[in-house]
């Protein structure tokens, strides 16, 4: 395991706490997006690239999108 | 059920869960080890049908069965999301106002900066599917949401004429009917479905792989019209729809 394995990981475990220790769900959208990114990196330093891919397009853009779409709707019935 | 029952309950289950878990982690090969049986079938297999991106062969060609589950789930899915999200018998859809809101010079600026960019990012993710990282479902997932860099610099009606949700949910069946019919063209001409039996051209070459560089494509159109439709629904159900006690 190399230098770069052990930053990259640790960073997405502290993403995850992150995500999770987020109480609003509009900021948690916000960290979640961002935890995806580290995730896309470890999976870069694993040589995934394909998978690294998807998961910027899906898990940093598409999902926190939803997330905040559904946030507002939500905010505007009230 | 009383609290206590029902926290026992998950202990039981919670505990067999994570003594599995560490049964099946302790049995995983080394970290970084060399020794990788499936490498050593699908390389081959994807260097013989001249396919240098060995993920999108075993994706498109090795598994490509796999992928057209996959994309049914997708169908599947956008088709709940557009029955649940469309306006109930109490709301009801009005015009949306532009130009409400505040919106950043620079965000404007970037938005529309990106915008060429990023769809072409897409485009060439798809088309290269066979040959570098990437394929149908990841520039189908850049197209898809690379186009909605239109609203975020401002414009809903700009979207709106954009991307007309008509021809999105046309090409969402046209993308997922095309991997099928490929299958079928591949079991006529060759005796097995999804076969790859189309001219393979040369290793490393944008032309080359066969089928693996169509289903890319079939899988890029039906991605990103997905994409489109989902996000449309949310758009309009945020942007377009009211509830009518509500107002």
């Amino acid at each position: 395991m190399n230098a770069l394995i052990v930053i990259t990981l640790t960073l997405v475990a502290v993403g995850a706490v992150a995500v999770v220790l987020s109480d609003d769900p509009a900021r948690q959208a916000v960290t979640l997006s961002v935890y995806g990114l580290l995730l896309a990196g470890l999976f870069m330093t694993l040589s995934a690239p394909d998978v690294a891919l998807s998961q910027i397009g899906v898990g940093t853009a598409i999902v926190p999108l939803m997330v905040m779409l559904a946030v507002r709707k939500i905010r505007d019935r009230r | 059920m009383t609290r206590t029952a029902r926290l026992l309950m998950f202990a039981v289950a919670g505990g067999l869960v994570a003594a599995l878990l560490v049964l099946g982690v302790l049995d995983l090969p080394d970290f970084g080890a060399s020794d990788h049986p499936y490498r050593d079938a699908a390389v081959p297999a994807a260097v013989l049908h001249k396919t240098s991106n060995v993920i999108s062969s075993i994706n498109f060609d090795l598994r490509a069965l796999d992928t057209l589950g996959e994309e049914t789930i997708l169908l599947a899915s956008v088709i709940g999301v557009t029955v649940l999200l469309r306006p109930a018998s109490d709301e009801h859809e009005h015009e949306s106002i532009s130009g409400s809101g505040r919106l950043l010079d620079s965000t404007k600026l970037m938005g529309y900066v990106f915008l060429p960019i990023t769809l072409m990012i897409g485009f060439l993710t798809i088309a290269h599917g066979a040959v570098t990282p990437g394929g149908g479902f990841q520039g189908g997932v850049v197209l898809g949401t690379g186009i909605h860099l239109l609203y975020v610099a401002g414009s809903y009606r700009a979207l709106e004429r954009a991307r007309p949700v008509g021809v999105a949910e046309l090409g969402e069946a046209i993308g997922a009917g095309a991997f099928a019919c490929v299958g079928i063209a591949g079991a006529l001409a060759a005796g097995a479905f999804l076969v790859n039996s189309l001219p393979l051209g040369a290793f490393g070459d944008l032309f080359s792989s066969g089928t693996v560089l169509l289903l890319s494509c079939a899988v890029g159109i039906e991605v990103a019209s997905g994409v489109v439709v989902l996000l449309a629904q949310f758009l309009h159900q945020t942007v377009e729809v009211t509830e009518e006690h509500g107002q």
